[in-house]
């Protein structure tokens, strides 16, 4: 009796004690409240939910300019659109979709907002880095938007080539904007590569070995590493030519002994590497869900690692294969055809490993999994039109005509879109609390699915029909008018699809039922929280057991203690074996980062016009970063191992 | 003169034996698919032997993927019946062992087949690259192909100034001999490909590459610039019309000689309108003082099937509109409209139109 009574005031008091600890985390980690506190919020969670509003804004616009080229392109000899407009259209459309929707929604949404709570941590390395990413990454947006309305758009394609892209056959300033753009995204997608790769390597709960990471993290490692690889190539490759097109450097100017092809070579350097910095978080997101909705551990997790790995270094030993028809020399040529297609091994074993995975589990054939399966439809489709592009001879055929477009939309909507909308289905529950609604996902899903397949299957054949991309208009007597109004009409479907979508989400935000901590009964650490997550995450921060945390969780899984809830405190794991060794103090709540990035954006665009604008906007850069620096007078908690309790 | 390597039913033979079958059946399912393609600019209507080979590995290659799809397919479809679970959040298996020691059998061999599948490809992919980009010192004819915005220029070279041929959109070639074109570009990146004949190959300023290809069906094949190349990316077009060697060679022939002496009152004062307007301060017609090189050479003007590249027929009434208002028809080409009377205009029009 004495000893039960004893238990329940044991009991009582630890409730105290969590409600006590609850409220001071909150305190502690609460968002900054009001019109300026918006701006100053550096936690993972607002700017991870910021990256994919503003990048589906981008989508729905890139979406609007494809819709505006399917309709000049549905009837031969139209002139809905001038040449002019109809370039400018085409290079934002491909600028805004790779620079502004995949990367920044795949990588960096997904990434900021996952990673931490994947990570079973509070906040992501570098906070105000990561929110300073996000400014820079809309200021970069929005020089390339405003450009396109006040119909002085980039116009020289999504790759613009010099000398077309260089001053003489580009004046004015929109080439410059795209240049610009790329400058602004690439700076956003590297700070929060830097970001990602400290939180997964340092911030892992204990227990989460490196082979207990999931692959998801994994993935984003990964991408972290080749962005910051392959992003410097782009960046360089901009300024060069803004540097030709601004103070007269003559790097890509064959007139003055400069090298229109090295453009190429660098711009391709970066630009193979970004196609799997697109598809990879497609197949991060298809080797969760696909765990989470078959039940079980996901088969062969160590060739899919492997596989991973290896398409990240294979993915820059590629580049040549977008230059075949350049004429280089064959044996060359020969070395990067088979480097292409030693990707096939990679990519090959993932899909056989998420067979045997489907084949020995227990199949919950739910929404996120309809996009799944469309995702092996149509991915699978662009993925097996790349041996045949990878073939030098049979390249030189196809390459830049329409199948070429319906391929790299097939690999890029099949791989990143259609796993984008997987993804969203199976998070937006834990992002927003709630449900999404099955029967208009099911209508969303139908309506894209067969869109998109009529949109961009009838490209193959109207590639091998000779017709090149990029062309305004064609003559009617070229037998590609069926095809391609087919083609217009389907693009009519998957914009009604989005707009289900984008229904559904507001329907479902109004109405929808209430999510539950975790509605799939995943295994990840991010459902061991509530739906939407608290502002610091987990109340209790997790240790784990297992690649699936909360299904190897054992009866009695032990809890980290000893962290301080009076200050942003986060707990420093080693990065192999991730036990415990450090705590560090997370960088607080800040409106530097924000006026930093308005500091930087101003002399980006300033550069465009005069490059003393570098050095006089170099000033407020430094004076900002100086605020964001400032010590705080408060000495950082002494370095302290911390200790596990069960 | 057809060498060994020209011989389509030989060339076949020089296949590896494995995949010879499969390909046999692939390019002839394929051939009856391209019989619903429009003749002329399709990529699976080759006429040219090194469009031929390509047609052939593209068959190959496209029958391995599609096979690989439906199989593909297939057992995400069978792994999905065999597993459907229809209860609410069943409980996780987390670990099967004893399923996934078979299944490790499964992915290992598949990744053994993909692997060989991929060499299969790789080898045949250089064989008939090797075939196709093969560059002879010995060729027949020689091509230069200089591209600008919107239009090709294509000379004839001739160590003797006077047998060298100056034209422009139109490529004559005599078939069944090999036919070397040397690429450059006067201004920005373009891109020649004719589908039929054989694969693209870019003109880029500062670089001068060559290729080669042999066509062996007489006709009058379409080409277009794959590489985007600005505003009228989308109007630069050519035809390459393959002739027997008698008959190219008299084209060869017409092509050398100057234009032709006006010889009617109408078609003199068209010479004059010509020579006093701001025609020569880009084309050349030979035999007079217009010698520009800005733009198209215009001496055998009549002989070509089509102007501005590619985009409309050569007759009368659309050379009087294209002289008028290119800017109309063609949005930022390079050549000025002109504001000619109707009597200036008909005359010249007949002078060019004369110039066989």
């Amino acid at each position: 009796m004495i000893e039960t009574r004893e238990a329940q005031i044991v009991e009582e008091r630890a409730v105290r004690v969590r409600q006590g600890e609850r409220e001071r985390l909150a305190r502690t980690w609460a968002h900054p409240a009001g019109f300026w506190g918006w701006f100053t919020n550096v936690s993972h969670t607002a700017i991870g939910i910021r990256y994919m509003v503003t990048s589906f804004i981008f989508f729905l616009l890139g979406g609007v300019l494809a819709a505006l080229m399917r309709l000049q392109l549905a009837y031969p000899e139209q002139h809905l659109l001038g040449p002019d407009r109809y370039n400018q259209i085409f290079t934002v459309h491909g600028s805004t979709m790779i620079f502004l929707v995949v990367v920044p929604m795949m990588f960096q949404g997904f990434g900021v907002y996952l990673v931490p709570l994947m990570c079973g941590t509070r906040n992501i390395a570098f906070p105000r880095l990561n929110a300073f990413s996000y400014y820079v990454y809309v200021g970069g947006g929005l020089l390339l938007w405003i450009g396109l309305l006040l119909n002085i758009g980039a116009d020289a394609g999504w790759f613009a080539y010099p000398p077309l892209s260089g001053p003489q056959f580009s004046p004015g300033k929109r080439v410059d904007f795209w240049a610009q753009m790329i400058t602004f995204t690439e700076v956003s997608a590297m700070a929060v590569a830097v970001c990602l790769a400290t939180t997964i390597l340092r911030y892992r709960a204990p227990g989460m070995t490196l082979n207990r990471m999931p692959i998801f993290l994994w993935e984003k490692l990964v991408l972290s590493l080749m962005v910051m690889f392959a992003m410097p190539a782009v960046m360089v490759v901009s300024s060069m030519l803004l540097l030709d097109r601004l103070v007269g450097t003559q790097f890509f100017n064959p007139a003055e002994a400069g090298d229109a092809l090295l453009y190429q070579h660098l711009f391709w350097f970066f630009g193979h590497p970004e196609v799997y910095i697109l598809f990879l978080p497609g197949a991060a997101i298809v080797s969760t869900l696909l765990a989470a909705h078959c039940r079980r551990e996901i088969f062969g997790y160590t060739p899919i690692v492997v596989s991973v790995v290896a398409t990240g270094f294979l993915s820059f030993s590629v580049w040549v294969h977008h230059m075949f028809a350049t004429g280089l020399p064959q044996t060359s040529e020969s070395f990067f055809t088979a480097a292409t297609l030693m990707i096939v091994i990679p990519t090959g074993t993932q899909f056989f490993c998420w067979i045997a995975t489907i084949w020995n589990g227990r199949l919950q054939f739910q929404i996120p999994m309809l996009w799944v399966s469309g995702f092996v439809a149509t991915f699978l489709v662009g993925g097996l039109s790349g041996p045949i592009l990878a073939s030098v001879p049979v390249d030189t055929q196809v390459h830049d005509t329409y199948f070429v477009v319906a391929h790299f939309h097939y690999v890029i909507i099949g791989g990143s879109i259609f796993t984008m909308f997987a993804g969203l289905y199976h998070w937006i529950p834990k992002m927003g609390g709630f449900l999404m609604n099955e029967t208009l996902g099911k209508i969303h899903f139908w309506l894209f699915f067969v869109g998109f397949n009529m949109t961009f299957f009838p490209m193959h054949i109207l590639g091998l029909r000779g017709m090149p991309r990029r062309i305004y208009t064609y003559p009617p007597e070229m037998h590609w008018s069926g095809l391609n109004l087919l083609a217009s009409i389907g693009a009519i479907f998957m914009a009604a699809g989005v707009l289900v979508f984008v229904w559904n989400f507001l329907q479902s935000r109004w109405s929808g039922e209430r999510a539950g901590d975790n509605p799939w009964g995943a295994g990840g650490l991010e459902w061991a929280t509530t739906s939407p997550p608290p502002e610091y995450n987990f109340l209790e921060l997790p240790t784990v057991n297992g690649r699936e945390a909360l299904w190897d969780a054992a009866p009695n899984q032990p809890i980290v203690v000893g962290l301080r809830s009076d200050i942003q405190e986060l707990l420093v794991t080693h990065s192999l074996d991730a036990e415990p060794q450090l705590k560090e103090k997370s960088e607080g709540h800040s409106i530097w980062p924000f006026l930093a990035a308005i500091a930087v954006s101003l002399t980006f665009v300033g550069s465009i016009f005069n490059a003393w604008a570098v050095p006089i906007g170099a000033i407020p850069v430094i004076a900002t970063l100086v605020g964001w620096l400032w010590p705080r007078g408060s000495s950082p908690p002494a370095p302290e191992v911390v200790g596990k309790e069960a | 003169m057809i060498g060994q390597d020209e011989n389509p039913a030989r060339a076949l033979h020089k296949w590896p034996r494995f995949p010879k079958i499969a390909k046999r059946r692939a390019a002839g399912v394929l051939a009856n698919f391209s019989a619903v393609m429009p003749g002329g600019h399709s990529v699976l209507d080759g006429a040219a032997s090194q469009g031929r080979h390509i047609e052939r590995l593209f068959s190959v290659l496209f029958f391995v993927c599609l096979g690989v799809y439906f199989l593909t397919l297939l057992f995400f479809a069978i792994g999905g019946r065999r597993s459907y679970n229809p209860a609410e959040k069943p409980l996780p298996i987390v670990k099967t062992p004893e399923a996934d020691a078979v299944a490790k059998w499964w992915v290992g061999s598949a990744v053994g087949i993909t692997t060989v599948l991929v060499f299969v490809i790789l080898v045949l992919s250089i064989r008939t690259g090797m075939y196709v980009q093969d560059v002879s010192a010995q060729n027949s004819v020689t091509v230069k192909l200089t591209g600008h915005q919107w239009w090709w220029e294509v000379t004839y070279p001739d160590s003797r100034a006077d047998q060298t041929i100056f034209t422009a959109n139109e490529i004559h070639v005599p078939v069944g001999q090999r036919i070397a074109v040397l690429t450059n570009s006067a201004d920005v990146i373009h891109s020649f490909w004719a589908p039929s004949i054989t694969g693209k190959r870019d003109l880029i300023p500062g670089y001068s590459t060559a290729f080669s290809f042999t066509v062996d069906r007489p006709g009058t094949y379409r080409g277009q610039c794959a590489e985007f190349c600005g505003l009228q990316h989308a109007h630069m077009g050519f035809s390459v019309v393959a002739e027997s060697p008698e008959d190219f060679e008299a084209w060869r022939q017409s092509q050398l000689t100057a234009a032709k002496e006006p010889e009617s009152a109408l078609t003199r004062s068209g010479q004059g309108v010509f020579l006093t307007h701001a025609c020569v301060m880009c084309h050349a017609i030979s035999g007079t003082t217009a010698g520009s090189h800005v733009g198209p050479d215009l001496t055998h003007f009549a002989s070509r099937g089509e102007i501005a590249a590619g985009l409309l027929p050569n007759n009368p009434g659309s050379l009087a509109g294209w002289i008028l208002d290119p800017q109309r028809i063609k949005p930022g080409t390079t050549m000025p409209p002109n504001n000619l009377s109707g009597e200036d205009l008909e005359a010249l029009v007949t002078y060019l139109e004369s110039l066989k």
